[in-house]
């Protein structure tokens, strides 16, 4: 639940910021939102991918439907993507949702509880016993 | 926090990040992350095809309201109160929906690739700056400026253009940008002059072969180098009328007396062969009928310019109504006015004159330092201008170039790379000298008659056009005009001494002399970049001609009565191979089947049943034309090798001719063997050759005409973006036949104006309105253009706004 939530919020806040920000405010975004939503890494890191990965994704689809693919078909070939520009909008989804993954994952691992002293002595009692 | 994994996967994040916001070594030039972004990179140039254009917004400087319909084809009407509004809307127009075009083209007139391209394009950018590119924009910007009425015009036109370049952010740039990596570089008068200079070097730049005939001088006899070079063709149909009188001529030039030894001395000789020079076939046709010879008895004018083919095109159609009336026609994007095109009352078009107007003086500097120059009898300082090369990924390059009297010392030991010589050549070009072209195209736009083209004609100096002209009050006329010098016979055609003013040039033709026919007898006029005038004329005028066109245009149109408009869109689409039908007969008479080898027998089977036609399915066609290029090469390279640089291919006229006439001829002998070659073997020999290039194209299912020419339409950033290209056009057509499409070269627009009392007009280009690849109005003339149809044009009337043809209105206002 949690999650969805982390994703929704990481693909909303990614479009607003775009609109007033370059390109690589959806890092901004992911990593901000990361922050707020606590969760574990693996979860933090899909949240942020996905949020972008459907931000990008489907704000793409839905510019190529209006331009029936005139330019994506193009761009797709300049790109060595075959001229194909299903790749292209998969392409450039997965390429924001890679930036989004990394900067959600950074963001959690600045808000988990790191390893204290104290941690890796109950590590060692738990796996060997009392010393 | 978890320091460590943070600190790891903040690096990876800023890291991708920062790859992502740059180019990537050669092979990605653009910013990846910002290109594919949704709200900022290419995706934001994906027009929707509903798109609204709609728009209301002020513009600084603006007196009045404008307004600025857009029709159905994107073509936009523009209504203005005053001359100053109506040229800031177009600039502000041609810069919404060209700017790119714009940019690029005026950044490469002043040979600022490498900026964009990197080292592989310096060689380029020292060409233009040192051919005097932006000398002579300069030149021109200022006698531009000088003129009060040209002045405002063009402060307004720029402020139009930056008006729009300004209110976009960067994500609304054009996609070139966003690839390239570069951003948009605001307007100025000096970029409209720059622009008028690339227009200037495409027509004029390459009408000369000074260079080369200098060395040809060396293997030719004076009688040879005539036949070769001079003769004026026996078939020509001039476009001044055979028989018109000429008037004696104001200026007698005077031959210096040191010419023989000096400068037609066979011995003199240069090492540099021309850089980058332009297609020999910028060209065009046009023509005109008068009432006498149009069924409706009102004139019809067609003309189709023949440039490079590019996406977008050279020419953005408009059209432009203020206060004192309208004009509708073909524009370049970074000048005002129409350039090709109509008004309520007249109509013009315009075809390159081809004439000689760049001549080459050979310098001598002090000691080898360029500070000095021996000109009559005394070491004179020249100029010496710094020319700074931005190179992207390179540090700049500083290319200092010695300007003399004559004008820029071009070709020196530091530019190009000669053998034994180290002449320096300095350029005398009359597109380096002060002119107001700009003028002859405002007053054009408004001319009403015969006397204001005229009129309007006096200010236009480079490049020389044939003006062709109709009028509903039904004159018709053709003028040649331009700023040509006066030469004693043969001057100018190979390198002169320049170390006096004896072999400068003594004057300039008066513009009442220039070739020109008013209303002749026979009802017509035509121009296809021919010789403007038969031998008869009293001036030496050198220039790079093309003479079948204007033969084939002249049998057709001496053949037509009671004309229509369609008559004449036919005739723009016709594929007849004038030259080749006048050869068929002597290729079969003179070729030795006995001799061919087994495909070329075949090939020789399909040209015997061949039409004469370069219909697209044509296989005859194919076949003359891959002959044809090895009979060329077969009969002329022994000669023409003798020296290096090599001498120059003699035009295809003086070799149709010559087969048709001279069987015997001398040239038919290869002089590197003993053997004595004639006609025969010649053609036998260049065939089998040919039968190489047939046969694989035959094996690759390419042998018909359109599929072997493969002509394509590329954007303006060529390979660099293939997929922005339309390739492989089902079109027939050659250089030397009215429908005069090549492989990328060819008719660049489409008109006919038929002056009837309520103007009837049809046009068409092959590309589109928009220069956005992402647009549908990218390219969407194209089919209309190959299947050889054109659009009937809406000259809108300010009560026309419900027209159902009309889509969208942007406003213009002033800014409070």
């Amino acid at each position: 639940m949690k999650t969805l939530i982390a994703i929704i919020l990481t693909a909303i806040f990614s479009l607003v910021l775009g609109i007033y920000f370059p390109w690589w405010s959806i890092a901004i975004a992911a990593f901000g939102i990361s922050l707020a939503v606590s969760q574990n890494s693996l979860a933090a890191f899909s949240s942020g991918f996905l949020g972008v990965f459907i931000a990008w994704g489907l704000y793409s689809f839905w510019i190529d439907r209006a331009n029936e693919s005139i330019l994506s078909t193009r761009i797709a070939d300049l790109l060595p993507l075959g001229g194909n520009p299903a790749f292209l909008i998969l392409f450039t989804a997965v390429l924001g949702g890679l930036i989004g993954g990394l900067s959600a994952l950074s963001g959690n691992f600045l808000i988990r509880p790191g390893k204290s002293r104290r941690d890796s002595e109950n590590y060692y009692q738990n796996k060997f016993g009392p010393r | 926090m978890r320091l460590f994994p943070f600190l790891i996967t903040t690096t990876i994040t800023v890291g991708l990040v920062y790859l992502l916001n740059n180019p990537i070594g050669n092979k990605i030039p653009m910013a990846l992350g910002a290109f594919v972004s949704p709200q900022h990179g290419f995706w934001q140039n994906a027009e929707p095809i509903n798109h609204d254009f709609n728009d209301t917004l002020s513009i600084p400087g603006l007196r009045d309201r404008v307004a600025i319909y857009l029709d159905d084809r994107l073509v936009p009407h523009i209504f203005a109160q005053n001359d100053e509004d109506l040229y800031a809307a177009q600039g502000y127009i041609h810069a919404k929906f060209r700017f790119f075009q714009m940019d690029l083209q005026t950044r490469a007139a002043a040979g600022r690739v490498s900026e964009i391209a990197g080292p592989s394009a310096v060689n380029f950018d020292r060409s233009q700056r040192r051919l005097g590119m932006v000398y002579a924009a300069e030149r021109a910007l200022e006698e531009m400026e000088k003129d009060t009425l040209l002045k405002k015009v063009y402060d307004a036109y720029t402020r139009g253009v930056n008006a729009y370049v300004s209110s976009l952010k960067p994500e609304e740039w054009s996609v070139e940008y966003k690839i390239l990596n570069i951003s948009p570089e605001p307007w100025s008068n000096l970029r409209t002059a720059l622009l008028l200079k690339m227009m200037a070097k495409m027509l004029t730049g390459g009408t000369e072969n000074d260079l080369a005939y200098t060395n040809a001088k060396a293997i030719f006899t004076p009688e040879e180098f005539d036949q070769l070079y001079q003769r004026v063709p026996d078939s020509l149909s001039p476009i001044v009328p055979k028989g018109t009188p000429f008037a004696r001529p104001a200026i007698q030039p005077v031959i210096p007396a040191s010419a023989d030894s000096l400068y037609f001395n066979p011995k003199k000789q240069v090492a540099y062969n021309q850089t980058d020079k332009p297609n020999p076939n910028n060209g065009s046709n046009n023509w005109v009928m008068g009432g006498s010879r149009t069924k409706s008895g009102a004139p019809i004018l067609a003309n189709d310019p023949h440039l490079e083919l590019s996406l977008p095109s050279i020419w953005f159609e408009l059209q432009l109504t203020d206060n004192t009336g309208t004009t509708y026609g073909a524009s370049l994007p970074g000048s005002p006015f129409v350039i090709i095109g109509f008004n309520d009352h007249i109509a013009w078009g315009i075809t390159n004159a081809q004439r000689d107007v760049k001549d080459y003086y050979e310098i001598k500097f002090r000691d080898g330092k360029k500070d000095a120059y021996w000109y009559k009898g005394e070491w004179t300082p020249t100029q010496l201008r710094l020319e700074e090369i931005k190179v992207k990924g390179g540090k700049p390059i500083i290319d200092t170039v010695a300007y003399t009297v004559f004008g820029p010392v071009m070709y020196e030991s530091s530019f190009s790379n000669p053998t034994t010589h180290h002449e320096n050549l300095a350029v005398r070009w009359t597109a380096h000298d002060p002119s107001n072209e700009g003028r002859t195209f405002y007053k054009l736009n408004r001319a009403k008659n015969y006397r204001d083209y005229v009129d309007a004609l006096k200010s236009f100096t480079s490049p020389g056009q044939n003006f062709i002209f109709a009028s509903k009050s039904g004159d018709i006329a053709i003028w040649q005009q331009g700023k040509f010098p006066v030469r004693w016979h043969k001057q100018g055609i190979f390198v002169m001494p320049g170390e006096d003013d004896s072999y400068r040039w003594q004057g300039f033709i008066p513009q009442n002399e220039n070739p020109h026919s008013l209303n002749p007898a026979r009802g017509f006029l035509q121009s296809a970049n021919q010789r403007p005038v038969d031998a008869t004329y009293p001036y030496y005028i050198p220039g790079s001609y093309i003479t079948p066109r204007g033969i084939s245009i002249e049998q057709k149109l001496a053949a037509m009565n009671g004309i229509e408009v369609d008559d004449m869109r036919r005739l723009l689409n016709d594929y007849d191979n004038v030259t080749g039908r006048a050869l068929q007969p002597v290729f079969l008479k003179y070729t030795r089947e006995n001799d061919l080898n087994a495909d070329a027998k075949r090939f020789l089977q399909i040209f015997k049943d061949w039409d004469g036609q370069a219909n697209p399915e044509s296989k005859g066609q194919t076949v003359y034309q891959v002959w044809m290029d090895s009979l060329k090469t077969t009969i002329w390279n022994d000669e023409l090798h003798q020296v290096s640089p090599a001498a120059p291919m003699p035009d295809e006229q003086i070799l149709t001719e010559m087969l048709l006439r001279d069987t015997a001829s001398v040239f038919y002998d290869d002089i590197n063997t003993p053997k004595k070659e004639g006609l025969a073997d010649v053609l036998t020999t260049a065939l089998n050759k040919a039968s190489l290039k047939l046969a694989e194209a035959e094996k690759n299912n390419k042998l018909e005409w359109a599929k072997f020419k493969n002509t394509s339409i590329f954007h303006l950033l060529k390979d660099a973006v293939p997929s922005f290209a339309r390739r492989g056009l089902p079109v027939g057509g050659y250089g030397n036949i009215i429908n005069a499409i090549t492989v990328s070269h060819g008719p660049s627009w489409r008109m006919i104006v038929h002056l009837t009392q309520e103007t009837e007009a049809y046009a068409v280009y092959p590309a589109g309105q928009s220069g956005n690849p992402g647009s549908p109005y990218y390219d969407n003339f194209i089919d209309t253009w190959t299947k050889g149809e054109m659009y009937k044009l809406l000259i809108m009337k300010p009560g026309d706004v419900t027209h159902d043809r009309i889509k969208w209105k942007i406003t213009l206002s002033p800014e409070d």
